[in-house]
């Protein structure tokens, strides 16, 4: 594609178009508000005239609970369904997200942070780390991706639309305010293939009753417990991480998103100053890429986590590199970014 | 065997779940024969409320979700975006439809989405015990209004004729009973048509009898829904 100068949040739109997406659902809320409005735009200014994009629907719902049980309606009857939101969008999001992850469904979400708790700011924060992995009542058997550039938004939408369809998880991807308004000049790929969409309330020769909910605990145990060794099946395949001059580096910084971004900076002027540092970013924080943070873990002799929250990361971090905390050094700024020269300064 | 039961009816669901007497019963067997009548048990997805309307997940040899809470409308509404030839139901009770999922049932009127909403209105949560609903007449005893319902927690609340007043005029909207077995099914069947033929919202509120939470006996308990049936007038609206 020839190079464009857009938003997170307009790649998010891209990306998803790009994915086959045929329906949004979507409540406005800032950070979020220009998916809603881009992919809108999209259908309404293009339907009439471009044949790809003729079957393309959207519904601005009554609120956010609406807007994903929409989608999941959609998803069981076939279409690739999408929602956008942010801070408390993303909490009453929550009652389809637990649905999907119970029925399997494959929701799609697409999460710009903004501050927290509460209505917090409409900016930046990496606090929805916990609502999109954990957040339902259940085991959180959702995957999470986390983008730190807005080309990346592009990419893990499209990504994100193919895990659901193919492991059948809801998928979240985490971007933040930030992300969302920046503009950058960014050269996309499109996909070569993408993974196709089925109604799923639906069979040939067979009726189909889906249920939420079981009279028995060996009854729901038992679908749990194959959904739970299907996702462990499956996480080889969905995890991704990067790993950033990490091989030789005494000192190593974890962090993901747009604060990933920012120590990959500071970490090339550290570079400069012959100090050996490098980054490993989890690009699926749920599952994890276990091995290739052990990897770059056990290289390391001081690790720095590093994030805009209290330690919602780091405490998926300890968890996965057990036995290794006595190198640990957590800086955590709940809902406020940081700068390289942050990150530098904090680590010299 | 004599046939007594609709064809849509799923029989290895059978017998039901529900307690015996339950209203439920008697309003899913119109709604069976409804669908028998108007031949499209095949192009039908039916979705199912939590409460007691859950124990219908399986009751239709028919497509069949159940979710929770009143969101069954906002799913069949997604549903329908999805498989727009499709008969899409909705089926809950007066807890899911008048409270928890009141703000997603008065938006699919308002918007006219083609949808079929059927609402059972026994005037408790039932499946919890018997607590207060919003349909829950003044002076009405249940377990969360020991004394009887007063009158700060409201009146007995009118869902269909709040939807008419903010429903396209293409909506059709009716209240039946259980006592009145013909108009009911009369009403689902033209609730179905409206939405096949006219692409519009309709939606049915079903008078119904909860022997085990209210404690009555058959005869009190039809006689409990006569009077039901004064402060809620049958009818099309």
């Amino acid at each position: 594609m020839p190079k464009q100068f857009i938003t997170g949040n307009e790649a998010a739109v891209l990306g998803a178009i790009d994915a086959g997406a045929e329906v949004m659902f979507g409540y406005p809320i800032t950070p979020a508000t220009e998916i809603l409005q881009g992919w809108i735009t999209k259908v309404e200014l293009h339907s009439a005239n471009a044949e790809e994009n003729k079957k393309l629907q959207y519904l601005q719902t009554e609120d956010e609970i609406a807007a994903g049980f929409g989608v999941l309606g959609a998803v069981l009857g076939g279409n690739k369904a999408f929602t956008a939101s942010a801070g408390p969008g993303h909490i009453l999001l929550q009652d389809s997200l637990a649905m999907a992850e119970n029925l399997r469904l494959p929701f799609v979400g697409i999460m710009m942070q903004r501050g927290g708790p509460s209505t917090g700011t409409v900016n930046f924060s990496q606090q929805e780390v916990n609502l999109a992995a954990f957040g339902g009542n259940g085991d959180g058997l959702r995957v999470v991706y986390s983008a730190s550039s807005v080309a990346e938004m592009y990419g893990l939408t499209i990504e994100a639309f193919n895990t659901a369809w193919e492991y059948r998880f809801p998928t979240i991807v985490l971007g933040d305010g930030y992300l969302a308004k920046t503009r950058k000049t960014v050269e996309l790929e499109k996909p070569k293939k993408n993974i196709s969409s089925y109604p799923i309330l639906e069979e040939k020769n067979r009726v189909i009753h889906l249920r939420n909910c079981y009279s028995n605990e060996e009854a729901l145990g038992k679908i749990l417990k194959k959904n739970i060794n299907d996702w462990k099946k499956s996480a080889p395949q969905i995890i991704k991480s990067e790993s950033y001059l990490a091989d030789d580096a005494e000192i190593l910084i974890l962090a993901h998103g747009l604060v990933a971004a920012a120590a990959k900076e500071a970490i090339d002027k550290l570079r400069q100053e012959k100090i050996k540092i490098g980054l490993f970013r989890p690009i699926t924080i749920n599952p994890i890429d276990n091995a290739g943070l052990k990897k770059a873990a056990l290289n390391a002799n001081k690790i720095y986590i590093i994030e805009s929250s209290l330690n919602q990361f780091s405490r998926i971090i300890k968890y996965e590199l057990a036995g290794l905390e006595n190198n640990f050094i957590e800086i955590s700024k709940p809902a406020e970014g940081f700068t390289p020269e942050e990150i530098m300064k904090a680590i010299k | 065997m004599t046939n007594f039961s609709p064809k849509s009816w799923d029989q290895a669901s059978k017998p039901h779940l529900f307690c015996p007497g339950c209203g439920h019963a008697i309003a899913l067997k119109q709604l069976g024969y409804a669908i028998d009548e108007l031949g499209i048990q095949k192009e039908t997805a039916l979705g199912i409320d939590i409460g007691c309307s859950l124990l219908a997940w399986n009751f239709f040899d028919v497509n069949t979700v159940q979710t929770h809470h009143g969101r069954t409308t906002p799913v069949m509404v997604g549903y329908k975006m999805a498989q727009p030839e499709k008969i899409v139901l909705a089926y809950m009770g007066d807890g899911g439809g008048y409270a928890i999922g009141l703000q997603s049932l008065i938006h699919a009127a308002f918007r006219n989405n083609p949808i079929t909403v059927v609402l059972i209105n026994n005037e408790n949560y039932a499946m919890t015990g018997g607590q207060m609903s919003p349909t829950t007449e003044t002076g009405i005893k249940t377990t969360t209004s020991p004394l009887g319902k007063d009158i700060k927690f409201g009146p007995g609340f009118k869902g269909p004729e709040l939807l008419k007043n903010i429903a396209s005029p293409k909506a059709f909207i009716a209240r039946a009973s259980v006592s009145n077995p013909i108009q009911l099914k009369d009403f689902l069947a033209k609730a179905i048509k409206n939405q096949s033929e006219n692409s519009s919202f309709s939606f049915v509120e079903v008078l119904s009898i909860c022997p085990t939470n209210w404690k009555t006996d058959v005869k009190q308990s039809f006689d409990k829904l006569k009077e039901m049936e004064k402060y809620y007038p049958l009818g099309e609206l």
